[in-house]
């Protein structure tokens, strides 16, 4: 079928999505109805395909799969697709939690709502071509391609500075991304392709794999985000609409993690091992910092933004430890955070749909009249607290048992996080759901709908199932983590083998 | 078998928890304690299977729970004595505070929640007891807590509730810091997590480095140091004490099972567990002796004037946690994990019966408004008897068995510290029986404090409480917080009726003895406090011990203690029953014979008295040191760190700054043409310059 593979219909699919509801006639309530629906269809159809593909991907293979080229823009330019082990499971989450944002979006967007939903369909495409890309050029299109939705969602649907933020995510972003741009084009000028298997086995000179090392560190750095160049983050997650909250949280700050993995370690694996520390350091800033910061917050959606900036903390720190149990306690964590930080924007985005507030003060006492919406978000509560059970305790611990092995003190300052994770969460938790029912306009809030029920009961189901039983996710980690253990352990003592080699020259020299 | 043990309370868990409105509240409480029921039955089975005639240790493999690179962890349970002695306290203790709620919690409308969370904390403590590695006891060791949140504040519209719960999750917190860092650790040095594992690997690291902090540290000394630390957050030890008193704002049958017969006993079994470890690191043992020594006596201080009766109890477990982790300081492993098992009962009898004698005051909980009540609730009165014989360790009771041999045992020890621990335990034993009797005569004899005819009354044994600036009175339920701010002594509540519409009734009703289902698992508990050391001594401590122990608890060729203790001179074996009796003797002389005494020597004495009543101020301490400076640190980091500094540097300083650029320009564009042409004059001039400037240095090259 025109020679296109499953992998390019999971871009296609999206993109058709919005295409029909782009058709669709002026803004009546038909046609927003409509909207509704195409976008939800077409997400869950997303969702299918995507199964289909993960039906056919091997988990116990290191390699690429499902590989398509097409021709593009140069010879040694394509546009070249495939999945490995770390991108299929965030394939995964971007497509199962794209239908809960189409939902979460039912009632609360009732304006624009075909472009709205056409941005969110546009924003699936690229997200999920940036886990695809096989090429740095596509790469960096799709990469780049996914902030204008991004920006529109917040500029457009967000709230009363939504302004300010968007600019402040773009400039953000986009400053990273220019550093990023041209470090692309000087691997071009070095290896002479940007096809990213071919890369991968490129060894790059050491100093140039600094620089280049830098340049794509600005871009991560800023899309994770890491302190100290997280404060977009806070101000976009508030402005936001509830939708774009969980995608933001959910999906779009696991690719400066999904970058790490893709490019910085395995391409440039001496200058990764040379900024270990200083990226360690950086994490437990993050952790300990935003920690803090996070519990003075009087804003809810920024406690959970503040919290995610301390979870990404622990993706880095996992990452940059360089060994296994770091490594995949780092991408465990990346999906984990996916769905518990997701559905803690969902559960706020109940409670604003009620009473358009999200000021702390303003509740207390819901559990009375809520019930069911307590438990859930005691069950998420204590996901983000990284409590054993539930899936945000298995990433939290491997990443800091890799911490450990790497470096102790680093492991020391890092569970300090899990000390202050309990105190802003549980404080969150007794603030808004606990105590007396009081003020006056909560007297009549309602529990969950089906609706809502439908929406946060599989991520629930989730959080918990993959507390207990994490293994397929970690199992698809495994074979391209331990291939990629192998690769830089190998670069590593080549690249010390040739400094004692010069090392051992200069010293025959000096005789 | 193993399963069903651990899981039946899942399952009960579960069906009370999802379907609790469906099916209401009284079949909740049926499935809830008849699962449990069950689970105790079996678990009684195997605990004499395992340790009868040809039992043996095993280890049932569940399944994988998650693996990363050369680690691995399962589900699994590790079934030998250690692990079969917890299952029988945890299933049978859990069973009878179900029991015991099916009437204590008649009135409150949320009963299908907390079955489930019962039922809940039930199952976590199973997953802790039973686990085969580090892992999983961390499992349950998080969920135990989770559990006991949930529990504190299940009265969650009382703000003192909700912060307890907070308090002790948090502080637990405090304490999984260091049993996080000691995982690692042993998976660093041994490579495993598994029991089995390290046991094996552990003698072979005994003179190991591990430079840490920038120390370098006995490898095993360490890890035990830190998973130790574990240990003082879950079993409320010296320092990381403080949610204890105040996780006694949950309802009183939670406080039976949780903090005090359960899971605050859970670091005791973690040290037992771990005990190859821990005798292969003798400085941590110390550490372990000395901070058990200094919480045995410093909880019994505070016991001695609290107020609230429960508040009595809960520093009274502590000492007695104290006393176990002594016990196990000194490498006798087996006087703490016996002093565990006596203690499950007769402290949980104890808490029990508090909780009769509160449901008889109708939520009262302040002993200055009690007195004679043994008029009324002549059997609860008798029950409570048991109990405190057998907490301040009565000839014969449970409590004289395990007590005198740990205090024995820190006698006859040549650890660092035992001597000091000796002194402690002595001395605390001493104030043990001067709490548990003042505690019995303000309950039940004397005069009655309660009542509208009692309600002014000045009473000299209580009137001392007017210098008292800590919380008077405590009561249990929802609608009771903080109305305790007087300094009134000894005031009567005046209650408004709580959501449940059903406690404002009752102050001038007489106090009522509880219905058969409260008084039953008191009667079964009882009967547990006075037999529980004779039957099992010799199991556990005696001649039988080798066998009953197979190699669940570890000694090392040089540890003789246990029989050493046998050795002890008689002046020590006789002190803790010359304690008691002194004890008995001064608590009747001042609070039957001189009521007046009380308050005369708290006058002598206010500042120690208010030292006393108010916990050694370590509330205020740590709120001074830590609570407020990190909450005043991340109000910087947020104002001035994200705001001022990184946005003010970053973003919107570039932004202003463009602004004021572009503001320049737009001034600069005058529209006069002559303008334009003199700055294009000026650039002309100022591009030919530099050409001739660089030309010519070119052109000396």
């Amino acid at each position: 079928m025109l020679g296109l593979g499953i992998l390019s219909g999971l871009l296609i699919v999206p993109l058709c999505g919005a295409a029909f509801i782009l058709t669709l006639g002026d803004e009546t309530e038909a046609v927003k109805r409509n909207a509704r629906w195409a976008a939800l269809i077409t997400t869950i159809v997303t969702f299918l395909l995507s199964l289909a593909a993960w039906a056919r991907f091997d988990i116990a293979s290191p390699s690429f799969q499902l590989v398509e080229t097409h021709s593009w823009l140069a010879e040694t330019i394509k546009f070249k697709l495939g999945v490995d082990g770390f991108s299929m499971p965030l394939i995964l989450l971007t497509t199962f939690l794209m239908p809960f944002c189409i939902g979460a979006s039912w009632r609360s967007i009732d304006v624009r709502v075909k472009e709205y939903f056409v941005a969110f369909l546009v924003l699936e495409t690229t997200m999920i071509g940036v886990f695809q890309a096989l090429d740095l050029v596509l790469f960096y299109l799709f990469f780049e391609a996914g902030l204008i939705p991004m920006f529109l969602i917040i500029g457009i649907w967000g709230g009363k500075r939504r302004i300010y933020a968007s600019f402040k995510f773009f400039l953000y972003t986009l400053l990273g991304s220019v550093l990023m741009l041209l470090a692309i084009m000087a691997m071009y000028w070095e290896a002479g392709t940007t096809d990213i298997p071919t890369l991968l086995t490129h060894r790059f000179p050491v100093e140039m794999q600094t620089w280049l090392w830098l340049a794509f560190f600005a871009s991560f750095a800023v899309k994770m985000p890491m302190w100290p160049v997280h404060t977009w983050l806070p101000d976009a997650h508030v402005e936001a609409p509830t939708a774009g909250s969980v995608i933001l949280a959910g999906i779009l700050l696991k690719m400066g993690g999904y970058g790490f993995i893709r490019i910085s370690l395995p391409m440039l694996p001496d200058a990764s091992a040379y900024f270990a520390n200083f990226v360690f350091a950086l994490s437990v800033v993050a952790i300990i910092f935003t920690s803090l910061t996070a519990m003075m917050q009087t804003d809810i959606k920024k406690l959970i933004a503040y919290s995610s900036v301390a979870h990404m903390g622990f993706v880095t720190l996992g990452l940059f430890t360089l060994n296994e149990q770091g490594i995949q306690g780092a991408l465990f964590l990346m999906i984990s955070h996916g769905i518990v930080s997701g559905a803690l924007f969902l559960c706020v985005g109940v409670v604003y749909d009620r009473m358009h507030t999200r000021e702390i003060s303003a509740y207390g006492g819901l559990v009375k009249r809520m019930p069911l919406y307590a438990a859930a978000m005691m069950v998420f509560t204590m996901a983000n607290v990284g409590l054993p059970g539930t899936s945000g305790f298995v990433g939290e611990f491997l990443a800091m048992m890799g911490a450990f092995k790497a470096n102790p003190m680093v492991a020391f300052f890092s569970v300090f996080g899990i000390i202050l994770s309990a105190g802003y969460a549980l404080w969150l938790y007794a603030r808004v759901i606990y105590g007396k029912l009081e003020k006056p306009n909560l007297q009549g809030i309602l529990d969950l709908d089906l609706r809502e029920k439908i929406i946060i009961a599989p991520l629930v189901a989730l959080t918990i199932w993959y507390g207990v039983h994490p293994a397929p996710i970690l199992d698809t980690f495994a074979p391209s983590t331990e291939a990629l253990m192998v690769n830089m352990k190998t670069a590593l003592s080549n690249t010390q083998a040739a400094e004692r080699a010069v090392a051992g020259k200069a010293e025959v020299a000096a005789r | 078998m193993y399963h069903a043990i651990v899981f039946l309370p899942l399952i009960g868990a579960l069906i009370a928890g999802l379907f609790g409105r469906l099916i209401g509240a009284r079949v909740s409480e049926y499935v809830t304690t008849s699962c449990l029921a069950f689970a105790c039955l079996i678990a009684w089975g195997a605990f004499f299977i395992v340790t009868g005639e040809g039992g043996h240790a095993e280890r049932v493999q569940v399944a994988q729970w998650f693996s990363a690179g050369d680690l691995n962890v399962d589900w699994a349970f590790k079934i030998d004595t250690l692990t079969c002695v917890m299952l029988v306290v945890v299933t049978t203790v859990s069973t009878l505070v179900h029991l015991y709620s099916v009437g204590y919690m008649e009135e409150d409308p949320h009963r299908p929640r907390f079955f489930a969370y019962l039922s809940l904390f039930t199952f976590a403590m199973l997953m802790l007891v039973t686990a085969d590695n580090l892992v999983q006891m961390f499992f349950g060791w998080e969920g135990v807590g989770l559990a006991s949140y949930l529990l504190i504040g299940f009265w969650y519209e009382k703000p003192s509730a909700n912060a307890a719960a907070m308090k002790a999750f948090i502080v637990n917190r405090v304490g999984d810091f260091g049993f996080s860092l000691g995982i690692f650790l042993v998976f660093v040095l041994t490579g495993s997590v598994s029991f089995d594992a390290i046991f094996a690997k552990a003698p072979e690291l005994k003179d190991a480095a591990f430079h840490f902090l920038g120390y370098d540290w006995n490898a095993l000394t360490l890890a035990c140091l830190l998973l130790f630390m574990g240990a003082m957050g879950k079993s409320a030890q010296f320092l990381l004490h403080t949610w204890l008193p105040d996780a006694m704002e949950g309802p009183t049958p939670v406080s039976a099972l949780i903090h005090a017969a359960t899971m605050v006993t859970a670091g005791v079994f973690m040290v037992a567990r771990l005990s190859p470890l821990f005798e292969l690191a003798p400085v941590a043992l110390s550490v372990v002796t000395i901070i058990g020594g200094i919480t045995a006596f410093f909880a019994a201080t505070i016991g001695l004037v609290q107020n609230d009766i429960k508040r009595v109890i809960a520093y009274s477990t502590c000492s007695q946690l104290g006393y176990m982790f002594v016990g196990l300081g000194v490498g006798a492993y087996a006087t703490g994990v016996f002093h565990l098992f006596t203690h499950a009962f007769f402290k949980a009898l104890l808490f029990l019966g508090a909780g009769s004698v509160i449901h008889a005051m109708h939520h009262e909980q302040d002993m200055r408004n009690m007195g004679n009540l043994r008029r009324y609730i002549p059997f609860t009165t008798a029950m409570m008897t048991i109990g405190t014989l057998a907490l301040i360790g009565f000839p014969y009771t449970a409590g004289y068995y395990s007590k005198d041999a740990i205090i024995e045992a820190a006698y006859m020890s040549d650890r660092p510290g035992h001597v000091l621990a000796f002194l402690a335990t002595v001395i605390a034993a001493f104030m043990t029986s001067f709490y548990s009797w003042r505690l019995f005569f303000l309950t039940f004899e004397g005069p009655a404090r309660w009542g509208a005819a009692a309600h002014h009354d000045a009473h000299p044994a209580v009137a001392h409480a007017t210098h008292a600036d800590g919380k008077p009175g405590h009561t249990e339920g929802a609608a009771h917080d903080e109305h305790g701010s007087n300094v009134e002594p000894a005031h009567k509540s005046d209650v408004v009726p709580d959501h449940a519409g059903d406690h404002g009734h009752g102050h001038d009703h007489t106090p009522h003895e509880s219905p058969l289902v409260m008084t039953i698992p008191l009667a079964v508990l009882a009967f547990g406090a006075l037999f529980a050391g004779v039957i099992f001594k010799d199991r556990f401590i005696g001649e039988g011990m080798d066998a009953f122990w197979g190699h669940s608890l570890a000694h090392g060729p040089d540890n003789h203690i246990m029989h050493q203790i046998h050795e002890a001179p008689g002046w020590v074996s006789a002190s803790p029953f010359i304690m008691l009796v002194l004890g008995f003797v001064l608590a009747f002389w001042m609070y039957i014979r001189r009521p007046e005494l009380p308050h005369i020597l708290a006058e002598q004495q206010p500042s120690l008295y208010r030292f006393l009543l108010n916990k050694w101020y370590f509330d205020e301490l740590y709120d001074r040191i830590f609570v407020r400076p990190a909450k005043n640190f991340g109000l910087f980091l947020w104002k001035e760190g994200d705001g001022r500094i990184i946005d003010g540097m970053g973003p919107d300083g570039i932004s202003a700054r463009v602004v004021d650029v572009t503001r320049g320009v737009v001034r600069l564009q005058t529209g006069y043409v002559y303008h334009y042409a003199f700055v294009m004059l000026v650039g002309v001039a100022g591009l030919i310059t530099w050409y001739m400037l660089t030309g010519a240095a070119g052109g000396m090259h």
